[in-house]
């Protein structure tokens, strides 16, 4: 990841510390696995890790996305909406009988232009993302609910068997199809950030965005191309919740953009832009995955405790980009 | 002719002017629709109406919003109000459901105050964490907000508490002077926020550290402590927000109390003109702000539209109201292109975040 020492600031070159943050996550995902193993025999079953990848495979997708636009400074509220979106129109369209080839064209097409729509506003109107997304969100949320008030289920040939094809080993241990998706879209957004000259442009413009300008860098292209980005995988991941719950829920994903938002960031992406990495993002995924797991195993303890502990997770990971001195703006 | 262009500029121009412009065309709108929108009757006592019930409606938005126009003012955000929403209903409930007597008033006052020290405590936290160690007020309070939820269902053990007190319920649906209680207590909020920064010098430096933390730090204003006096506000303004909201329905729900409504209180507060950058503040705007959103709701109830079809609206309103005040659009769209100084840049510019 060269794009590193781009972004590592006027005066001096820290590129190990600044993948500090990436490390702790790794660390901390391995004790927490070390104390599942301790704790549940069950826990140490290869199928418990897939199962976290078959759980959230949609969130890391939408978590590729969020990363784009948080390096670039900026942020999208819009996706939990957009996610529920695509799976609502998905399940509309096949409901009404249309071919399942020609659904996915259009659900993926429905993401990217909202997200090329805000960020036209965002760069040309100069209004702030969060409050642009804001609105992109409820316009994403009020169309769910304007298509159907109810949930919508799913019967199509292909989507079943999208949903219910395990591929693995004869030991039985299994991920879905949605995980293969989900990983390389992974590997496309890091070949992109880390080699690519639109990948450069973000984190330039993430660093500091009047450099940027002043270097000669498409400073609005690249804000556009981020937000759009951010959109299509957006309409990835709903396409992939509604192959994992077979259904269209109006309300589902709510408040998913905190869950992806506290994935970046745990996966040490700093929020006002310029330095993280994608691969810090499917650590945090990995991490919040983890945590669920961790407490369903426990049994005892309420779903609740997942959002204590991911406000706490926040609060340490924030505090350690602090110490280690990685410099907010 | 000169002057009525003049004049008619300077109405156009002003910040109030597009804020109470959309009101008035919401509620005109309203009234053609459905004649007897702005009827109001007397009834035992009592005003009824649908403008009595969006102010009342309002209240506890526009408590929430008040604190939010401080933050804001400063330059930060607090994401965390709708959690600290459900947090201070839940202890207040909590509290009352535990006692043999909930009508007594001495209760219902311990656990207001209760409900009200806890909130000022995580009010607090907020302060340090952006005053103190210095964390962008978005992922400070974005803490609390995924947190606090969790908290709330923590105190209500994941169920809906229902009391039946007669001085709490009186907070969100009690009357005084015909007029409903909650209408007088956001009243009472917006008057003592403004004597204190209008007629103080606190609104100045609230500004002034807004602008440019680290100049009014050199200028001799202790920043840190304006910014975690403004965090401290607005975690007691949205404690009595939650005090209404549960109130309302005399029941404290984790989940469901406040939820959103830091979307809402920022959404008042833009749509009354202060900018979300910073250094300046109009608390009259966001009064305004809070009353468009509610006057949203309430119509797009009265017409027979799904409350989660609203948000697309809400959506409309918000993008429209937002490009009319963007001085980008404006530029664009001026028919006269005479030198205008080129917008002041609030994306682009990301001021300089101080730790004080």
């Amino acid at each position: 990841m060269t794009t590193g020492t781009l972004t590592a600031g006027r005066t001096r070159f820290r590129l190990p510390r600044k993948q500090i943050p990436v490390l702790a996550t790794l660390a901390l995902l391995l004790v927490m696995y070390a104390i599942g193993v301790s704790q549940y025999t069950a826990f140490s079953n290869v199928q418990v890790i897939f199962n976290v990848f078959i759980d959230n495979g949609f969130l890391l997708v939408v978590a590729v996305g969020m990363t784009f636009v948080i390096l670039t400074g900026g942020i999208d509220l819009s996706v939990g909406s957009v996610v529920a979106m695509t799976a609502m129109v998905s399940a509309a369209l096949l409901q009404d009988g249309m071919p399942a080839a020609l659904v996915l064209v259009i659900a993926l097409l429905i993401g990217p232009t909202l997200g090329l729509l805000m960020g036209c506003v965002i760069h040309f109107f100069e209004i702030q993302p969060f409050i642009v997304t804001l609105a992109g969100m409820f316009f994403a949320r009020g169309m769910c609910t304007f298509i159907s008030g109810a949930s919508i289920p799913i019967t199509d040939g292909f989507w079943t068997s999208m949903s219910q094809e395990r591929i693995g080993n004869p030991r039985g241990n299994f991920v879905s199809i949605s995980v293969l998706i989900a990983f390389v879209v992974v590997v496309i957004a890091a070949y992109t950030l880390a080699y690519t000259r639109l990948g450069r442009n973000v984190y330039a413009i993430g660093g500091n965005p009047q450099s940027a300008l002043l270097m000669g860098l498409p400073v609005g292209r690249t804000r556009i191309a981020v937000y759009t980005i951010s959109g299509l995988c957006s309409a990835i991941g709903g396409i992939l919740l509604s192959f994992y719950t077979l259904s269209g829920a109006p309300l589902i994903g709510v408040g998913m953009e905190l869950d992806v938002i506290a994935a970046v960031v745990i996966g040490g992406t700093v929020l006002t832009g310029g330095a993280g990495y994608v691969f810090g993002t499917v650590l945090g995924v990995l991490v919040l995955g983890v945590i669920q797991t961790l407490i369903t195993f426990d049994g005892s303890l309420n779903s609740w405790w997942t959002k204590i502990v991911i406000g706490g997770l926040l609060f340490a990971f924030i505090l350690l980009q602090r110490l280690i001195g990685i410099r907010y703006k | 002719m000169n002057d009525t262009m003049s004049r008619y500029r300077t109405m156009i121009g002003h910040r109030l002017f597009w804020p109470a412009a959309v009101l008035f065309v919401m509620l005109a709108a309203n009234t053609i629709y459905r004649p007897g929108f702005l009827s109001i009757e007397l009834k035992d006592g009592h005003l009824y109406g649908t403008p009595i019930d969006i102010l009342r409606l309002s209240a506890p938005l526009i408590l929430v919003a008040l604190g939010m126009t401080l933050v804001i003012s400063t330059g930060g955000i607090d994401l965390s109000v709708g959690s600290l929403c459900a947090i201070s209903g839940a202890i207040a409930c909590m509290y009352i459901s535990k006692q043999p007597d909930q009508n007594s008033l001495g209760v219902v006052m311990t656990a207001l105050a209760m409900a009200l020290g806890v909130s000022l405590v995580l009010g607090a936290w907020n302060g340090v964490l952006v005053a103190v160690i210095g964390i962008q007020p978005i992922i400070a309070t974005l803490i609390l907000m995924v947190a606090g939820r969790g908290l709330a269902q923590l105190i209500t053990e994941g169920q809906i508490i229902t009391i039946n007190s007669e001085p709490y319920r009186a907070i969100g649906l009690g009357h005084a002077l015909t007029l409903p209680l909650a209408i007088f207590i956001a009243l009472a909020a917006a008057l003592l926020v403004a004597a204190f920064t209008r007629r103080t010098a606190l609104g100045m430096i609230i500004e002034s550290v807004g602008g440019n933390a680290m100049a009014s730090r050199l200028a001799g204003i202790r920043s840190g402590r304006v910014i975690f006096l403004v965090y401290v506000i607005s975690a007691a303004c949205a404690a009595v927000a939650g005090f209404m909201m549960t109130a309302n329905v005399s029941s404290a729900d984790g989940n469901a109390a406040g939820l959103w409504v830091e979307l809402d209180a920022i959404l008042a507060v833009v749509i009354g003109g202060t900018s979300l950058a910073g250094g300046r503040f109009f608390l009259s705007g966001t009064i305004i702000g809070a009353l468009i959103i509610q006057t949203l709701t309430t119509t797009v109830y009265a017409m027979d539209i799904s409350p989660q079809t609203s948000l697309l609206f809400k959506a409309v309103v918000v993008i429209a109201v937002c490009l009319i005040q963007a001085p980008a659009f404006r530029a664009r769209f001026s028919r006269r292109r005479r030198n205008v100084p080129p917008p002041a840049t609030i994306a682009d510019k990301p001021k300089e975040q101080v730790p004080a």
